[in-house]
């Protein structure tokens, strides 16, 4: 079956970005309006896809609205893009989080042109990521990504920013680095580089010898650096902290869900095996994440600080739902890679928010704003208590998904104890959460915050949208679960029992 | 002997003499830019003529004509005409020798054509030094102080390795007792390894050439000269030496090595190894020792030794693939194109910058994207070519040499190159932070000419096709590496 909806939905956002590349700074209203619509477009397209997605059983790990042409020939690489369960809710979280966030940044008067620009042009890689099928494809977008969100930070960011913006380029091209030479060794031991002949045949394809380990490790560092994973997450918190918030949004809804859709699509469909033999250290990895990153999550007194190391922490349920290859640990763990991506996204909109009315980010300073501004400390508090994983919220169906399928997976030994220890990570969220928001909206009303403004129309529309999207996955969460498991089960057959 | 096969050659020649007649009787010396771009194009008119001919031999077996030297003629060609478009604003303040400084650049490229069609030893040295001497008055043609010591360090470091060189090419002639490549193939065939190994000349003399070729190629330890002569010459030039001289180099290494050392496989796999280590320290080297760098002209040079250990990858995999596998060729080919066209970029946006501000400190370049925002935005996208990244031609070139590389188990080799790229990451990123980031020291605008735009606007243009839609090149890449001559 060929289709170019896919195509449409990841180029109509670059398309865009040249349009309003071209268009004069002084028109800012038109390129506002220039990159709602070429987001807008796409976000349609993908509900569109969504909805027409075949769920039935047979669809399981079959590739849907593909689209295949022959690009290079000499080294046989395709222009090849589609997806399955794992990729589609991805697909349909970046282009949402993509509208949002041009809306998010209609305030933004400082080079106007180039922000929409890059802005744009970011969610074409991120959408590309998540499509594509051909390694070169893939690894092309990966590699775009970096330069938008580069310019991103360092031009529109605050505080040290140019030092944050460098740090995350190096850092993730240090991935990268790795990951290309895996790319290049995957391709060389089979002769192939499309994603779903790899991970249909696996090893079966090989030609010439070479051990598999080496392989998914150089692949997994790239995913790593970008999931994050201690110890390779301190560019995270420096470029989180000082992105715009548009920014922040991007790359802790969408982005670092590239490392893991890159460790399943990658790592552990092409190498099942690797994966069951190193299982234990990639959960005791996982666990010390969501361990370690709660626990400096106490520490901070900057509120979008605190939000991008409660990241890190939270990204380590992922690695754990991932790592314990079970079907219903790999379930939850795409599951909280979409309700992260929703709920940190609207964290991260709400404090940008608070910042740029307040003018204020240091915990220790703000205080009783629910009075003056009480529906953004309403909203902030949904997204709050989504994320330390209060029932109705999508964070609770994710979580609790991840920790009852990784304590029953059979395939790692002792799993109930590493899943036990990462439950614990749930409970210092509700510290650092509750703590935050008693800190920013609770106690005494402080008298220079009365004239603060509250959310405005515009602001109120999309924050309503997030809460809609969080609230109906989590009451309903088959709503995703029944797509993501179209592409898990495939995999985990691939791992067996 | 079929002379028709010698037009291209012949045509830049007589144009090169015609352009320094012309310069006695005409004024305006517009027109000589003019004469020099015709007689490129029309040399470059008969070579694509010649595209799919089967390869041939002339001048008693001197030259070949076959695609490899098609494919090199033509990069040498284009190389020129942008060298010449970008020498326009920079030539016009010359009061004296334009005609001289455009001939010599034509006779330069001659020399660079001859060195892709050689088969012979003897003819690779004339050919070698017709391209260099030129280049030596080349570079010294400010005759200010900086200029002209690099010129002399070029021409006596230069004279050195071609001693060097020419010492290589005898031993090798006295092992073998022929100068044709095929024939000395043939020679070394027939003995056995002990005779081979009994006899260390030819050893010696297979070092001695990697030594005088890796001078032009700015290979790892035959670099001093680079940073050097890169800040001294006159900027087209500087670019045309790292783009030109540097392509001919690897032109000649890939026929003689392939050609004359390729076939007791225990010979090929030793110099393989011996570049594959050159190639690992040249882009460490070079990578660190640019990190430092004030002066972008002499970033840039420390860069191009980093990228010759890019393309040595390339050489090193022809050396560990068996006879007939022709990736390490091809995909030096596609690399040389894809690099060309980057440094060309970046030099001539660098040409532009400095007419107006006349410095080449890195942080002279702050806040260039206000002030013009075209060239600052090319010599982004050149730079980021430079580095490797997608979407930009030097993304597919990494990819196409280093999955050469991994298929013949020199993976340590490409993660060694993979970390390379990272670290020249941050300084080829610290120019584009400056230009986008940085404080304007003043809102003046920087203007370009159009011949500078049409520079940019080629190299730019070819940078996106290659990282785009590369199949077409690497075709002709293939092509090209698959039909040797000999």
């Amino acid at each position: 079956m060929d289709s170019s909806y896919l195509t449409w939905i990841i180029f109509l956002p670059l398309a865009g970005a040249i349009i309003v590349a071209l268009i004069s700074n002084n028109h800012s209203k038109l390129i506002r309006y220039v990159s709602a619509i070429f987001t807008l477009v796409p976000l349609i397209l993908a509900v569109i896809l969504f909805v027409n997605f075949d769920r039935s059983a047979a669809a399981a790990g079959v590739m849907q609205f593909e689209q295949k042409a022959a690009w290079i020939n000499s080294i046989n690489a395709y222009y090849h893009v589609g997806v399955d369960g794992l990729s589609l809710p991805l697909v349909v979280l970046t282009a949402f989080l993509g509208f949002i966030v041009v809306l998010i940044s209609w305030k933004i008067n400082l080079r106007v042109r180039e922000y929409f620009a890059w802005l744009l042009l970011l969610e074409t890689s991120i959408l590309g990521v998540f499509c594509s099928l051909d390694l070169l494809l893939f690894f092309i977008f990966w590699e775009i990504e970096i330069i938008p969100m580069y310019f991103l930070i360092s031009v529109w960011g605050s505080g040290r920013k140019e030092y944050s913006a460098i740090k995350y380029v190096i850092f993730t091209l240090f991935g990268s680095a790795f990951m290309l030479a895996g790319i290049l060794s995957v391709y060389f031991t089979t002769g192939s580089l499309s994603m779903v002949d790899l991970a249909q045949n696996g090893l079966g394809m090989v030609q010439s010898i070479m051990p598999a380990a080496p392989i998914f490790f150089l692949l997994l560092t790239g995913f790593a650096v970008k999931l994050p994973v201690v110890p390779v997450h301190t560019w995270l918190p420096d470029a989180h902290t000082d992105a715009p918030t548009a920014g922040s949004v991007m790359l802790a809804g969408a982005l670092i869900k590239m490392g893991g859709y890159g460790m399943i699509r990658l790592c552990v469909s092409f190498f099942p095996q690797v994966a069951r033999d190193y299982a234990p250290l990639l959960v005791t990895l996982a666990m010390i994440s969501v361990l370690y990153g709660a626990a400096v999550t106490l520490r901070q007194t900057d509120i979008k600080r605190l939000i991008a190391y409660s990241s890190v922490s939270h990204m380590g349920f992922v690695l754990l739902g991932v790592f314990a290859l079970g079907e219903v640990s790999l379930t939850g763990a795409a599951l909280q890679m979409v309700s992260h991506g929703l709920l940190t996204g609207l964290m991260f909109a709400m404090a940008g928010m608070v910042i740029h009315n307040v003018e204020e980010r240091n915990l220790n300073n703000l205080g009783g704003l629910a009075r003056q501004i009480p529906i953004i400390a309403v909203v902030f508090s949904v997204a709050g208590l989504g994320s330390l994983g209060l029932p109705l919220t999508s964070g609770f169906a994710a979580e609790f998904i991840i920790f009852t399928g990784s304590f029953s997976s059979t395939i790692v030994n002792n799993i109930e104890v590493f899943t036990l220890l990462s439950v614990l990570g749930v409970v210092l969220s509700a510290g650092y959460i509750l703590w935050m928001i008693q800190r920013t909206f609770y106690g005494p009303v402080q008298e220079q915050y009365n004239f603060v403004k509250d959310a405005d129309g515009l602001e109120r529309v999309y924050m309503f949208a997030f809460i809609g999207l969080i609230m109906l996955v989590g009451i309903y969460p088959a709503i995703l679960t029944d797509v993501i498991k179209l592409g898990i089960s495939p995999i985990t057959g691939l791992i067996g029992g | 002997m079929n002379l028709g096969l010698f037009i291209p050659e012949l045509c830049l020649a007589s144009f090169a003499i015609a352009v320094i007649l012309l310069d006695l009787i005409v004024q305006r010396k517009g027109y000589l830019v003019l004469v020099s771009l015709v007689g490129l194009l029309v040399s470059a008119g008969f070579t694509i003529a010649m595209w799919g001919d089967g390869p041939e031999a002339i001048l008693g077996d001197m030259l070949a004509v076959d695609s490899f030297a098609l494919f090199f003629k033509l990069l040498f060609l284009g190389i020129a005409a942008l060298v010449i478009l970008s020498s326009v604003d920079y030539a016009s303040k010359m009061e004296r020798f334009q005609g001289e400084f455009y001939a010599l650049i034509l006779l330069s490229s001659l020399g660079m054509m001859l060195m892709a069609a050689t088969t012979d030893l003897i003819a690779i040295y004339i050919a070698l030094d017709l391209a260099s001497i030129s280049l030596y008055i080349l570079v010294g043609f400010l005759k200010d102080a900086k200029s002209t010591e690099s010129s002399l360090k070029y021409l006596l470091l230069g004279a050195v390795s071609s001693a060097v060189l020419l010492y290589g090419m005898a031993m090798v002639f006295g092992v073998t007792g022929k100068t044709q490549v095929a024939d000395i193939a043939t020679a070394l065939q027939s003995m056995s390894i002990s005779g081979i190994l009994d006899n260390p000349a030819l050893l010696v003399g297979i070092v001695f050439l990697i030594g005088g070729f890796g001078f032009k190629i700015a290979a790892i330890p035959f670099h001093m000269w680079v940073p050097d002569v890169y800040e001294g010459a006159p900027t087209p030039i500087t670019a045309y030496l790292s783009v030109g001289s540097k392509a001919a180099g690897f032109a000649v290494i890939l026929r003689v090595f392939y050609s004359a050392f390729g076939m007791p496989e225990w010979l090929s796999l030793n110099w393989g190894a011996v570049f594959a280590v050159l190639a690992a320290i040249g882009m460490t080297v070079g990578n660190i020792t640019a990190l430092p760098q004030t002066n972008i002209k002499r970033m840039l040079g420390y860069s191009s030794i980093a990228q010759a250990g890019y393309l040595m990858v390339g050489l090193a995999t022809m050396g560990m693939a068996p006879a007939g596998n022709l990736l390490g060729q091809s995909s030096i080919l596609f690399f040389l194109a894809g690099y060309a066209l980057a440094n060309l970029g970046a030099f001539s946006a660098i040409i532009a910058i400095s007419n107006k501000i006349d410095s080449d400190l890195i942080q002279d370049y702050s806040g260039m994207i206000k002030r013009a925002p075209w060239l600052a935005l090319a010599l982004s996208l050149c730079l980021i070519s430079l580095i490797g990244m997608p979407p930009a031609a030097g993304f597919m070139a990494k990819f196409y040499v280093f999955s050469g590389a991994v298929q013949h188990g020199l993976l340590w080799l490409i993660i060694i190159a993979v970390i390379n790229s990272v670290i020249s990451a941050y300084y080829y990123l610290r120019v584009v932070k400056v230009m986008w980031f940085g404080e304007p020291s003043s809102e003046e605008k920087v203007p370009s000419s159009a011949a500078l735009k049409l520079v940019l606007f080629l190299s730019c243009l070819g940078v996106l096709l290659l990282g785009i839609i590369p199949g077409y090149v690497m075709k002709l890449a293939e092509t090209a590496a698959n039909m040797f001559r000999f």
